[in-house]
């Protein structure tokens, strides 16, 4: 092309080189402008990751100690040293034997139905429907949950329990596991699932032996992110198990959970008990950071 | 493979053939798809016992329950009106989505066109681990750090300076100065929706064809020019549908807002003014209310209409991002 053009694209006035360049110039200092303002952006967003863990970090490693994974919740010492300092083993026990129980309810459930949305029901007017749904599930407010299961569950055995904030955390597990578990199926190719049909297997072999083999990390993947995403859940909890300032692993009574602790105690207005409530919130969020970074480590591995 | 062989074999002997595993075939689909209609019989159930929980104070108070600006649950003059809530819930949701939303998109492009190669996967988990923080975290954080840093640093000076416009100064002039307010309230839900705009809105980026934006630099464009001229333009509905789930996600979050917002149901007439929203009242008020009381009922139809908000919401923009997740 320039090989061809006539020589007249070279024969221009001063006065157009002139514009030309300033138009160039001003081109460039407005991709400069708009570089440096993503920049600032990025930088906005590593800021406030950064102040939240150097808060939690500062104010929340001041009452981390053995007292904390070996005492009950105790009342406020303020101004008195010799009286008992207080712990958060029933909020860790609670959460832990909640978050255990609705893993162990939402992940089949989460499975099945990501594994119906991948194997069984392409283009159907029923699985696009489940789908839609699921994600809807995904991103609904979870305090809804929390009032869905005080009136399913709460009313009629009369009373906060572990099980109702256990079942309401399940129904959060379920859509996280459905949408990991169905991206992973579907990354499978095809070829791999007729040549188990090719060998004579039953579609349910196929499915159980092969295809779940082949995503089995990204399945896990999608239930340690479930589990990252409960271990922090607040406002369900308030309205089904409540909270409890004892030890208690019955299932048919309130039970502790950290983050509820947390906030009561952050709320409580005694220093010693909102430094008991940072330490807490050091410990989840570790908890669901680690978590989380797992999981983003064993997908790695997979692609 | 034997077992197979002698299938093979036997099969013209059979009159309707029985394939092995049928039985199992049926059930698991069987399993399959009960698994898939629990999913439906979920959202239904939630849909209807808020519906039905409400329905006494839908019912009690009629269409007034939507513009009430009355909120009382003191014993023997209960009122209840759902304007203060929803109002506070709409507004903070939307001054969340405006502070968020520039920075959001910076941080997209960062990651997409501008970062170093090697830079780009540790940002990525970065602002990902951001959106792993439990709401809670975000609500003491604000509480105990962004509230006085509102209060000494922001309110007074936004207030003073800004207070004096005339026409709009009233939205920055107030007199509580606590530092609870719909504007911490927003900054906290601004950072929090911050990684899950950020993070649709590069996944929307990297679909755009680089044929596409290689022609434009091709053509001499700068990078900014091939961001407004092809990458904005090729992805302009799916920008929306992530802002829009951005926007969905802070309609309905509980703890954090409950920390920063004063809960004071009263009608804010500034930025710097305690209010509450939906989520926030619930989580106050519903431990503490009676089973089947008024102002039980009260707050499973302001939960209601909750749902309903963020339902159009997500659906929206579920609808919006269709081209991206198919």
């Amino acid at each position: 092309m320039s090989t061809t053009a006539p020589t007249f694209a070279f024969t221009r006035s001063a006065a157009e080189e002139r514009t030309k360049r300033s138009l160039g110039r001003r081109r460039g200092i407005v991709d400069r402008v708009v570089t440096l303002f993503c920049l600032l952006a990025t930088a906005v967003g590593l800021f406030f990751l950064g102040a939240i863990l150097f808060t939690l970090l500062r104010r929340g490693l001041v009452a981390l100690d053995l007292t904390i994974f070996t005492a009950e919740f105790a009342p406020t010492r303020y101004g008195d040293d010799s009286l008992p300092k207080g712990g958060l083993l029933h909020a860790i026990t609670g959460s832990l034997i909640q978050v255990a129980i609705a893993t162990a309810i939402g992940t089949p459930i989460g499975l099945f139905v990501g594994t119906y949305l991948a194997e069984y029901s392409q283009r159907t007017a029923l699985g696009n429907a489940v789908r839609f749904v699921s994600d809807i599930l995904l991103s609904a407010p979870s305090i809804l949950i929390g009032l869905f299961i005080y009136q399913i569950v709460v009313l009629p055995m009369g009373g906060f329990s572990g099980i109702a904030g256990a079942l309401a955390l399940a129904v959060i597990v379920v859509p996280v596991v459905v949408r990991t578990t169905e991206d992973m199926l579907q990354l499978i190719p095809n070829t791999l699932r007729e040549a188990v049909i090719a060998l004579g297997a039953p579609k349910w072999k196929m499915i159980v032996l092969v295809c779940y083999k082949a995503a089995l990390s990204g399945i896990v993947t999608g239930v340690l992110l479930a589990i990252a995403r409960i271990a922090g859940e607040t406002a369900p909890l308030l309205l089904t198990s409540f909270g409890n300032n004892v030890v208690s692993t019955d299932l048919s009574r309130p039970m502790a959970s950290l983050p509820i602790s947390i906030y009561q105690q952050a709320n409580s207005g005694f220093p010693d008990l909102i430094e008991i409530a940072w330490t807490g919130a050091l410990l989840v969020t570790a908890g669901v950071l680690v978590i989380n970074i797992l999981a983003r480590v064993l997908l790695r591995k997979r692609i | 493979m034997s077992d197979m062989a002698i299938r093979v074999r036997s099969a013209p002997t059979l009159g309707a053939r029985r394939t092995p595993g049928s039985l199992g075939d049926k059930l698991f689909a069987a399993l399959c798809t009960v698994a898939g209609l629990f999913v439906l019989l979920t959202l239904g159930g939630i849909i209807v016992t808020l519906f039905l929980g409400g329905l006494p104070a839908f019912l009690h108070f009629g269409l007034d329950f939507l513009v009430s600006t009355r909120w009382d649950p003191v014993e023997g003059r209960e009122e209840f009106g759902a304007f203060i809530s929803v109002f506070g819930t709409v507004v903070t949701s939307i001054l969340a989505i405006i502070f968020a939303v520039p920075v959001a998109f910076g941080i997209a492009y960062f990651l997409t066109e501008l970062a170093p190669l090697w830079v780009r996967r540790p940002l990525g988990i970065a602002v990902e681990l951001l959106a792993a923080v439990p709401s809670i975290i975000y609500g003491m954080w604000g509480l105990f750090v962004l509230v006085p840093f509102v209060q000494m640093h922001i309110q007074l000076r936004f207030g003073e300076a800004l207070g004096e416009i005339p026409y709009v100064g009233f939205l920055f002039a107030s007199n509580s100065f606590a530092g609870t307010s719909i504007f911490s309230a927003s900054l906290v839900l601004a950072i929090m929706i911050l990684p899950f705009i950020a993070a649709t809105m590069r996944d929307v980026f990297e679909q755009v064809p680089a044929v596409y934006k290689e022609s434009a630099y091709g053509l001499g464009a700068t990078r900014w020019e091939v961001m407004t001229g092809v990458v904005i333009p090729y992805t302009r509905v799916s920008l929306v549908g992530g802002i829009m789930l951005g926007l969905g996600r802070a309609l309905g979050e509980t703890m954090a807002v409950t920390f920063v917002i004063g809960n004071a149901n009263r009608m804010p007439s500034s930025i710097f003014d305690p209010s509450t929203t939906i989520a926030s009242v619930i989580a106050m008020e519903f431990p503490e209310s009676l089973a089947g009381s008024l102002q039980q009922s009260a707050l499973f139809a302001i939960g209601f209409l909750l749902f309903v908000i963020s339902f159009l919401v997500l659906a929206t923009s579920r609808w919006l991002l269709r081209p991206r997740l198919k």
